[in-house]
């Protein structure tokens, strides 16, 4: 049986890769996720023939059934319910509870060194540890980073001496962790207080950090997961989980890197500086000139009659579902001969990739979706730049000012376009707090209200002009 | 058994492999990537599974179902979602392609 067992696992971890490669490309990426699906339901029912599940009783193995029904449940119901806009929050908290299991996994194993069991050897203790390390603050982290996506907290917090009080907590979980992995003796209360430690950790860590810098952290938590897996993989001795693990975790490295580097930031500016919480000098500098408001019907009539517009969607456009009015628009012009396309930012949205399946979600063709790099040149050459929901990607501070906290920051050059019309929900400053210049340069329009319902009427506007 | 530098060894691949696997990904797919990479490490759930088997003490149990508990979710949670993000690229493409 346990050969069987190998066996399975051993199929399954190539599933694994061969699964994420194959989402690695739209054509195959749903059947990647199909049978790494199918080899993971095998190797969840092989793992009830393995002795060290079944041995101990049928008490035990009632238990586990029981927490894959209600777990599978509920992940299945919410996973459902949730709206596509809600979808990076859901990934946040999915992730988080697998942290979370990786380090209940290390606690269940440390809680038996602790009532009188043999200790491992030293590698296996450390390695515990470090995995309970991991998870718990990617369980905690995760948690925050759900509750600040879906709106729950607001504001960044931020302690005075936050950083000097995360080093000590830092410091503090590393020496009770070395203590235990080392000497083999674990005292009960103090592996609660270490694992108190390493929750607390995870939510100081996470909270000072700007809504903005959300879809960096998350990534990075899913590479954290996948790492904390690998090294709880190690302590059951299991390959399957050695191997996915690591696989996650370099991978999700590569992506955190990818995401960072598109905004042109290193990850330590993203954990460790509190962009995004508006205490920046750059928002009380003077900005020249004034907003100026368009109505809709004025709007449309400029893009009805230019040859190529550019749509910049964002996070605003998100939250108000306005992705199949603007396929809808994006049809009434094209219609006319206008050229549409869209310009996504890699950061735009709160993922990367967010804006992406959320315009083809609405059916908007992939060839009409530009990167950064394609779309810039094409700014100065388009009569009208539609903004919808987008606002520091498109701050031309961040090519002018060094002071501001996002210079250097690629962005898309909507000012360079000979009209651009901004369609914002209210006055306020954008996620980061930043005052966003384009806003009050002479060839900007403001079209104030809510994304969903001034698309409308932009197609009602160009439809009329027949 | 997997000890030492076997160990080592099989960390050292896997990490390239990813690396590798991830490295040529469309922007257009990072999300789904990243929904479908927070799926792969549910595997967790089958050391949840040992973890809760082998208990012995209520206490043991206690977290080990706590363990199994959120693995489950991870897995069937991001099971779904990776679907449902893929669902809309595939029928699309066909009509783009006719």
């Amino acid at each position: 049986m346990s050969m069987l067992i190998e066996i399975v696992y051993f199929i399954a971890a190539a599933v694994f890769i061969i699964g994420l490669k194959q989402m690695s490309s739209p054509v195959t990426a749903r059947q990647g996720i199909v049978w790494a699906g199918i080899a993971m339901a095998i190797a969840t029912l092989i793992t009830f023939g393995d002795p060290a599940v079944y041995a101990h009783g049928s008490i035990n193995i009632i238990l586990i059934v029981v927490a894959i029904v209600a777990g599978s449940i509920i992940a299945y119901i919410t996973a459902k319910r949730v709206e596509m806009t809600d979808m990076p929050q859901m990934i946040a908290i999915y992730n988080g509870m697998g942290g979370g299991a990786a380090a209940a996994i290390a606690a269940v194993e440390l809680v038996k060194v602790a009532a009188g069991g043999e200790a491992p050897n030293t590698t296996v203790l450390t390695l515990a540890t470090l995995g309970a390390i991991i998870g718990a603050v990617s369980f905690s982290g995760s948690a925050i980073a759900f509750a600040k996506l879906q709106g729950l907290i607001n504001k960044t917090l931020r302690l005075p001496m936050h950083m000097m009080i995360n080093l000590i907590i830092f410091a503090a979980m590393l020496v009770l962790g070395g203590m235990m992995a080392f000497t083999g003796q674990i005292d009960p209360t103090i592996l609660l207080i270490f694992f108190v430690l390493t929750i607390v950790f995870g939510i100081m860590f996470t909270l000072p950090i700007g809504g903005a810098d959300m879809p960096v952290v998350i990534s990075l938590f899913n590479a954290l997961t996948g790492l904390a897996v690998a090294f709880e993989g190690f302590v059951l001795q299991n390959a399957a989980m050695i191997i996915a693990g690591t696989v996650v975790g370099s991978s999700g490295t590569l992506l955190t890197q990818l995401m960072a580097k598109a905004m042109n930031r290193p990850i330590s500016n993203v954990l460790f500086s509190s962009f995004g919480s508006a205490d920046g000098s750059a928002a009380d500098e003077e900005v020249e000139g004034s907003m100026k408001e368009v109505q809709a019907p004025d709007a449309a009539i400029m893009m009805a009659y230019a040859s190529k517009v550019i749509i910049i969607p964002g996070y605003g456009m998100a939250v108000a579902q306005a992705q199949h009015k603007l396929a809808e628009l994006t049809k009434v012009l094209e219609a006319r001969g206008v050229e549409v396309k869209y310009a996504i930012h890699p950061v735009a949205g709160r993922m990367p990739g967010h804006m992406n399946v959320l315009l083809a979600e609405a059916g908007i063709d992939y060839d009409k979706i530009y990167d950064l790099e394609d779309i810039n040149p094409e700014f100065p050459t388009s009569e009208v730049a539609l903004v919808i929901g987008a606002n520091d990607v498109v701050n031309p501070v961040a090519r002018t000012n060094p002071e501001s906290p996002i210079y250097g920051m690629p962005i898309l050059d909507a000012d360079r376009a000979q009209n651009c019309i901004v369609i914002k929900r209210g006055r306020g400053a954008g996620f980061s707090g930043i005052e966003n210049h384009l806003f009050y340069a002479n060839n900007t329009q403001m079209l104030y209200g809510d994304g969903q319902k001034m698309v409308g009427e932009l197609v009602a506007g160009v439809k009329e002009l027949g | 058994m997997i000890e030492g530098f076997t160990a080592l060894y099989i960390f050292m691949l896997a990490a390239f492999t990813g690396y590798e696997v991830i490295s040529r990904v469309p922007v257009i797919l990072h999300t789904p990537l990243m929904s479908g990479s927070n799926f792969i490490h549910g595997i967790v759930v089958v050391g949840a599974m040992v973890a809760l088997g082998h208990a012995e003490t209520p206490v043991e149990m206690a977290i080990g179902f706590v363990a199994v508990f959120l693995a489950a979710g991870n897995a069937v949670g991001g099971y779904v979602a990776t679907v449902r993000m893929l669902e809309m690229f595939q029928p699309k493409q066909k009509e783009t392609n006719s």
